[in-house]
């Protein structure tokens, strides 16, 4: 015990206060508030976390984890919060936190790609990002079926959103400035892009995919025609010259245009992803799509130099088909190397109604008819298109001096007789006639016309004195012009006593039986 | 270790908290009130050591939230980003910005951490009855004191931050949540600090000295 002294001086007494009982401090409840706040908060931040995803990319060009967002329709949906290389070390596998609520945006068909400034002919876009960095721009898909696990599309897709409209595809064996977003016209109003593009498996041609927007889209029939609408078509012809351009905007960058034929049906509008052929210009998307035609082969012994693939068929001035193929050919049975060019004819160019019947009727008459022609004459002959080229093309017409042929029906396509071409002809002709000329004795004559011409000149020579002699005859002192002109005054003078007699007689008749009186007795 | 005086308590007297007054303690069970200043009278601080592990225990939740949240969101053109402090730190370590860095990894992070772990190993050795280290633990006791205020520098610079930076769509600067649960974190380790009654520190030595004497 402490000890008491000094003792001490005076010493105030506490005063006396009731005391409380206090079973526990209430400084107590501040950690508890802490507690339970802290609990609230890590509660309510595990149930507002989102989804996680991942994403598989070609590259992370542009991407950093826990800046890059996923953004819908511009609104911050998620952002990535990793990025590691696939195993494979091909791409990049990027997981992505998402935002809380999104599990339904995270369906089978959703879409997922990078957002980079992107500048191609037809489209500036993604300037934000300039600024901002790249994103991840996602399109929502309907499928019921959740996913996780996404592959980013390599570029992103021109039409977001369930824009009213239909998918086409387009075949075209080369792409020519077609890219994403490249317009389409129709009648020259853009109404439409290109989506996407991919090249068939076999390499041989690409499938253009198209969205035309609504209320266009329902003018695309089962016989709309699409064409390149790149660049300028310029044709020259009789009319003049002819410009056909869409807008400035696809001159520069390209676009497709299509069109409806205003003849024909009136069709309902084609279904989405519908396949057209993509054609090269207008005018050959509007040549007449040879539905059922027909394929020849003809035979040709001459040079077919100038005849290419696609060079035209014509009746008398009249296109009706194509050049397929040309194949030069040996033939065993002559030995003889030929060339056969396979065409494609349209027989209903020519005219020829094409009804529905029995195919084998259909061949028949088929038959019947080109038999009929060929004996009438109906030949294929390749002509000159243009001199300035050499282009050839083949035509068919009627020959009916050519020698007489027949059509073999054993093999397919059937060859069709020709006969030879116009300047074939000609050649043919013109090496007759040197022929003859060749075949000519032209020593021979040569050699006798030489001694004719020598024997004429003695001949002119004899000539030429005999002349001579005749010139001095007729000279004017000359005897003979002298004794020449006693003798005409001498029959003048007869001629005179002649008149006198005459003269004589007519007035005295009698003086024939009697004679003259004065020298009567 | 010089000669311990007599403390008042040993002498059966109470000393006012605030000015240091001796009185009788009242009689009885009954509270005193000091009879100068009206203060409530007690040996020692009633509860102390209890009311100290109440903040304490407050500030170490707090101190959780308080570094996993984030402080500050910043809103660019680029998009929002928030940044915890942690993050912060990351952010400024740079060739030329590392001193800033480290004040903020000093002041924010380093500070309330430390006075927590001080103030933990107070309490825990004078529940012990602890009689070693006794000047090294008031003086710890002082530095945490002194330094505990300054790490409201943070909520402070990060709330003018906020306030300044209201650039419009430029740019802009919000506060997050856990700038609340780190300002409560420098708030409760401040209440602990001054709940704590340094004076306990010595009373195991006297009881010791007395038990000896």
């Amino acid at each position: 015990m402490p000890e008491r002294d000094p003792p001490l001086p005076h010493v105030g007494e506490a005063r006396t206060v009731v005391k409380k009982r206090t079973r526990l401090s209430v400084v107590w409840i501040v950690p508890i508030v802490a507690a339970l706040t802290g609990v609230w908060v890590a509660v309510t931040r595990i149930l507002s976390e989102g989804p996680k995803i991942t994403i598989a990319l070609r590259s992370a060009e542009g991407l950093e984890a826990g800046k890059t967002k996923i953004r819908y329709n511009g609104v911050d949906i998620g952002g990535i919060t990793m990025i590691r290389l696939s195993d494979d070390r091909q791409g990049v596998i990027a997981t992505a936190q998402m935002a809380p609520k999104t599990e339904e945006f995270l369906v089978e068909d959703t879409k997922v790609w990078v957002v980079r400034p992107r500048i191609s002919g037809a489209t500036v876009s993604g300037l934000g990002t300039l600024i901002s960095g790249a994103y991840i721009g996602m399109e929502i898909g309907h499928s019921r079926k959740k996913q996780r696990d996404f592959v980013a599309l390599a570029a992103p897709p021109v039409v977001t959103g369930d824009v009213p409209g239909r998918f086409f595809v387009l075949e075209t064996p080369n792409l020519g400035s077609l890219d994403y977003g490249t317009p389409i016209y129709f009648r020259r109003l853009e109404v439409g892009q290109v989506v996407s593009y991919e090249l068939d498996k076999a390499g041989q041609s690409f499938g253009v995919r198209v969205f035309v927007h609504a209320p266009y889209d329902q003018y695309v029939t089962p016989s709309t025609r699409f064409w390149h609408a790149s660049g300028i078509d310029l044709s020259l012809s009789a009319t003049g010259v002819s410009v056909q351009t869409q807008s400035l905007l696809s001159v520069l960058i390209g676009g497709i245009a299509f069109e409806t034929p205003a003849t024909g049906p009136v069709l309902p509008a084609a279904d989405a992803d519908t396949v057209f052929p993509l054609f090269v210009n207008r005018a050959e998307a509007y040549k007449p799509a040879a539905r059922d035609p027909h394929s020849y082969v003809l035979v040709f012994r001459q040079s077919i130099r100038g005849l290419s693939q696609g060079a035209p068929v014509e009746f008398r001035g009249v296109p009706i088909g194509e050049v397929v193929e040309i194949s030069p050919q040996f033939d065993a049975k002559t030995d003889d190397f030929t060339v056969s060019v396979t065409i494609r004819v349209d027989p209903r160019m020519l005219g020829v109604k094409v009804v529905d019947e029995d195919p084998g009727d259909a061949s028949a008459r088929r038959k019947r008819t080109i038999e009929t022609l060929v004996a009438r004459g109906f030949r294929a002959q390749l002509r000159s298109g243009s001199l300035l080229t050499g282009a050839l093309f083949v035509a068919v017409d009627f020959f009916p001096d050519a020698p007489p042929a027949t059509v073999d029906w054993s093999q397919e396509p059937v060859e069709l007789p020709t006969v030879p071409g116009q300047m074939e002809g000609l050649e043919a002709s013109v090496a007759s006639i040197l022929r003859k000329i060749d075949k000519m004795p032209l020593q021979g004559i040569g050699d006798g016309l030489k001694k004719a011409i020598s024997e004429l000149d003695l001949t002119l020579v004899s000539a030429r004195g005999t002349l001579d002699n005749a010139d001095k005859l007729v000279q004017p002192n000359s005897v003979l012009g002298e004794q020449l002109g006693t003798t005409l005054q001498e029959v003048s003078r007869a001629a005179r006593g002649l008149r006198v007699l005459a003269d004589y007689l007519e007035q005295h008749p009698e003086a024939l039986l009697r004679g003259k009186p004065g020298e009567a007795k | 270790m010089s000669t311990p005086a007599v403390t008042a308590m040993q002498l059966g007297l109470q000393s006012c908290g605030s000015c240091s007054l001796l009185s009788r303690p009242a009689p009885g069970e009954d509270e005193g009130r000091c009879p100068r200043c009206d203060r409530l009278l007690s040996f020692r601080e009633s509860g102390s050591v209890e009311r100290t592990w109440a903040f304490l225990i407050a500030a170490a939740i707090c101190y959780v939230p308080a570094n996993l949240l984030p402080v500050l969101t910043t809103v660019t053109a680029s998009g929002r980003d928030s940044d915890t402090i942690l993050q912060g730190v990351v952010l400024l370590w740079s060739p030329t910005g590392w001193p800033l860095s480290l004040i903020v990894l000093v002041a924010s992070i380093m500070i309330p951490s430390a006075k927590i772990v001080a103030l933990i190993y107070l309490l825990v050795s004078v529940q012990r009855g602890s009689v070693e280290n006794n000047e090294q633990r008031i003086r710890l006791y002082r530095i945490v004191e002194l330094v505990g205020r300054w790490s409201m520098v943070d909520v402070f610079v990060d709330t003018f931050t906020a306030a300044l930076v209201q650039l419009q769509p430029l740019m802009s600067v919000e506060p997050a949540l856990g700038l609340v649960f780190f300002a409560a974190v420098v708030v409760l380790t401040m209440l602990a600090v001054e709940s704590f009654d340094p004076r306990l520190i010595w009373d195991p030595l006297s009881a010791r000295e007395v038990r000896y004497a």
